[in-house]
């Protein structure tokens, strides 16, 4: 289907699947027990699995292909916010515009970076990259955020105010985003005996969003675009000496994962809207290299994963406090109970980090491949029981796509 | 690309498939019928405790969460009661708000408010918070208060001392107990003149960002109308750790006052340079040279020391104070955690009691009928004197102090000592005064 071979096409129907049903999935406790802590399925924590999904897809295209490690990537993010609050400024509400710009812009701002990043590769890159990131966070920080030419609106982030233009909005649009009338915030509650499930419209855009890039994504990989810039990843010298300009390939990597990092701006802008210039900060480039990292870099689904695994220890873990903790186990005696949440305190709340950072070293050092790698070793280890040991392990990892 | 050939069965495959996917979230856009925003239907109540545990200012937002927690005990009866025995509102009677038990939920703001708001928005989406309290940052008060208003939940600020926060960034659901930049400038012009005269030229170095710019906005205007000259303005990154480039000019420019306007580690880090260049010793224009820091903390100024000996600025409420209030909820909260609370702490505990209050007396959760309750409120016994929550901005208007970095500390929390408790009459500003300019409260946002 949609020109893709069946192993792809498969994998774009479970993603499909995965994404439309996750209001289920992720609400797999019933509301009131004490197990709901662990539920991730309302709106604003589905609308971020998807959005930084998109977001490490896009990174996934220059870093899994190309090997360019980009140490900026959140720079394009923020462009997207921003312009997209622009949008909201000056047109309407109305979320198609804001996204069509925030791609627009971020493509643009990648280009002009890529054009000068790309003239180095390696780690002079990364750092090139890291620079140029760190002085647009700067400059929406502080610099263009005077009150003479206020562009960004500094650490208190770019918002709408009720003065604005806005001078295609509808007398009564929604005033907050919508598409066309249906505002971003719609939530649909479902209750089912002890469990509830949220069906927010903003998630579904975002999932129908995700779907398309995941499949233009699948597309970049498999064509032979995508294997010139694996190429590029595998022996970039040897290409250049067989009189091949490697450069516009990088360059249309660089500028196409831009703008999916745009487009994840953008979306972002429209489930809530305000953008703030931490998100160009260089940790918020470093998380999307970790989410890649973590989920299995240059495979197709691994990013989506490490980004919905980075994401949910962020906002599940960091709102367990110790309140939580004691009434979990509340049933162990009194001294014990003391102990249990002692030991387990560092790992929660605000050492969410921690817990984090253990996981991520122990997904590197055993499984390199991400947690692809893991699903991988683990229907193999389920194939060998079932048939034997007739296929065994080619001891290299090879993409799950 | 690989596969060129587009079939028509292909085409209309794909249409299909495309078209339900886009028809799919118009199912979905039902309201649901309650009457506002996380209605409280069971026999407890939720609030959201939203404060910086990460970060440059996790030390506030720990000490925001005990003294938070410490409310929830009381509005439930339990501990001594703390200021609910000072209150002159008696509408509290210790059984929870309104008989519903107070169960509360927290979230790290992380100082970054994208960050503040993923973690206010989850407490609303995910815990059914009818309320938001804390923070240690305008930026964030500012990012969260915006959130608040079209979720329609009640926010209350914390920590946040820019003028924006009620004036052009004001929001109809959202309130602020603590003072602002411009009430710093208020209270502390008259014992700048006292103590330094009215012939003073002033340097201010400067965080560049709003709060920054908000803060040497008002200084400068409150000390030129004593008569004061500015000599120059230095806007210094928010990330800087070492001020030394920034304060050696300072000797050279001609001024003999300096004014930081830094907050947290800033501030720490600048006045250290200071005194280590020893600008307190220096004599300038024939008068001793003096440091200002307009906004003090009690854990900044443990932060930095000695060097904050003899250096003025102003504070929101100090637990040194002698009213029946403050007794009190330091008393509990010196009893539960072995320390005296810091200001930020007082803050977030008195809006705690102050939301309940409010939902008793409006006999209803609905965010609508709490801002009513609010709105020109006048109380006293929390702390802070007699106070008055504005109604047209959403402001607290009562007194400010005036303090120095203490001389002869006989303890660790004996860092400040007051200097001057000013008047509330003093720091009051018509609402629609050209610093606070150019916002609109909006009206009230139940959610529904």
């Amino acid at each position: 289907m949609f020109g893709l071979n069946k192993k792809d096409t498969g994998l774009l129907i479970i993603v499909g699947i995965l994404t439309l049903l996750a209001p289920f999935i992720l609400n797999p406790f019933p509301a009131d027990s004490a197990m709901a802590q662990f539920n991730a399925g309302y709106p604003d924590l589905m609308q971020r699995f998807v959005i930084f999904g998109i977001f490490a897809i896009g990174f996934n295209i220059l870093f899994g292909l190309t090997g360019y490690l980009s140490f900026g990537h959140a720079a394009f993010l923020g462009v997207g916010s921003y312009s997209a609050v622009w949008m909201f400024k000056l047109l309407s509400y109305n979320v198609i515009p804001a996204i069509a710009l925030s791609v627009v812009i971020a493509g643009l701002f990648s280009l002009l970076i890529g054009y000068v990043s790309l003239r180095r590769s390696g780690i002079y890159f990364s750092i090139l990259t890291l620079a140029f990131a760190q002085m647009s966070f700067a400059l929406a920080y502080s610099v263009l955020s005077n009150p003479k030419f206020n562009l960004t609106n500094g650490e208190t982030g770019l918002q709408v105010y009720a003065d604005d233009p806005q001078i295609l909005q509808g007398a009564n649009a929604p005033d907050l985003p919508h598409l066309f009338g249906l505002p971003m915030r719609a939530t649909y509650t479902l209750d089912i005996g002890a469990w509830s499930f949220d069906f927010n419209a903003g998630y579904y855009l975002c999932a129908v969003v995700m779907m398309v890039v995941f499949y233009l994504a699948i597309r970049i990989f498999r064509s032979p675009f995508g294997m010139m810039l694996r190429a590029v990843k595998s022996n970039q010298q040897r290409m250049n000496y067989t009189g091949l300009n490697s450069k516009p390939y990088t360059l249309a990597a660089f500028v196409i994962s831009g703008m999916y990092a745009g487009l994840a701006g953008g979306l972002m802008a429209a489930m809530d809207p305000l953008a703030g210039a931490e998100r160009m900060q260089w940790t918020a480039s470093g998380e999307v290299v970790l989410m890649t990292i973590l989920g299995g870099t240059g495979t197709l689904i691994g990013p989506v994963l490490g980004a919905g695994f980075i994401k949910y220890f962020e906002n599940i873990f960091s709102k367990i406090n110790d309140n939580v903790l004691h009434s979990w186990f509340a049933i162990l005696p009194d001294g014990l109970e003391d102990a249990v949440v002692f030991i387990i305190h560092p790992f929660i709340g605000k050492g969410w980090h921690l817990t984090l950072g253990i996981l991520f070293m122990l997904v590197v050092i055993y499984l390199p491949g991400g947690l692809v790698e893991g699903g991988q070793r683990v229907s193999n280890w389920f194939k060998r029981r079932k048939s034997g040991a007739d296929d065994a392990p080619s001891g290299k990892t090879e993409p799950a796509e | 690309m690989t596969n060129k050939s587009v079939t028509r069965r292909g085409v209309l495959k794909s249409g299909a498939v495309a078209g339900t996917g886009l028809a799919l979230p118009t199912i979905f856009t039902a309201s649901s019928a309650a009457a506002y925003t996380n209605e409280p239907t069971g026999s407890s109540v939720t609030l959201g405790f939203n404060v910086p545990q990460t970060g440059p200012y996790a030390e506030e937002g720990n000490d925001e969460l005990l003294a938070q927690q410490l409310a929830v005990e009381h509005l439930n009866g339990e501990g001594d009661g703390g200021c609910l025995n000072t209150f002159t509102s008696k509408a509290l009677k210790g059984n929870g708000i309104l008989g519903k038990k107070v169960e509360f939920v927290t979230g790290d703001t992380q100082t970054k408010s994208d960050a503040a708001r993923a973690s206010a928005k989850s407490m609303i989406e995910k815990d059914g918070a009818v309320m938001i309290n804390g923070g240690s940052s305008s930026g964030v008060a500012v990012a969260v208060q915006g959130l608040c208003q079209e979720a329609g939940v009640i926010f209350m600020a914390g920590l946040t001392h820019a003028n924006d926060t009620t004036g052009k960034d004001k929001k109809a659901n959202g309130f602020r107990h603590f003072f602002n930049a411009y009430m710093s400038g208020a209270a502390l012009a008259p014992v700048l003149a006292a103590e330094m005269g009215k012939e003073r030229r002033a340097y201010h170095l400067t965080a560049d960002y709003n709060w920054g710019w908000t803060q040497e906005e008002s200084i400068v205007a409150s000390t030129e109308a004593l008569g004061w000259e500015t000599v120059n303005t230095v806007k210094t990154p928010l990330a800087s750790t070492d001020f030394s480039s920034y304060i050696a000019p300072v000797l050279n420019s001609g001024a003999d006052v300096l004014v930081l306007n830094h907050y947290g580690g800033n501030m720490v880090n600048s006045l250290t340079n200071a005194i280590q260049f020893g600008l307190l010793d220096k004599v300038a224009n024939g008068k001793d040279f003096k440091i200002v820091v307009p906004l003090y903390s009690e854990l900044m100024a443990a932060g930095a020391g000695e060097n904050i000996k003899g250096v003025l600025g102003s504070m929101n409420w100090n637990w040194q104070l002698q009213d029946e209030g403050t007794k009190a909820f330091v008393k509990s909260f010196g009893e539960k955690y072995g320390k005296p609370p810091s200001n930020s702490a007082q803050t977030c505990y008195a809006q705690v009691l102050l939301y309940a209050d409010a939902v008793e007396r409006a006999g209803t959760f609905n965010p609508c009928g709490v801002v009513e309750a609010l709105e020109g409120f006048e109380f006293d016994g929390l702390g802070n004197g007699k106070t008055l929550y504005r109604a047209e901005d959403h402001q607290c208007f009562k007194d400010v102090l005036v303090v120095r970095g203490n001389e002869n500390p006989t303890n660790a929390y004996d860092t400040l000592e007051i200097v001057e408790v000013t008047p509330v009459e003093q720091v009051t500003y018509a609402p629609d005064h050209p610093m606070f300019a150019g916002g609109d409260l909006g009206s009230c946002n139940s959610g529904a």
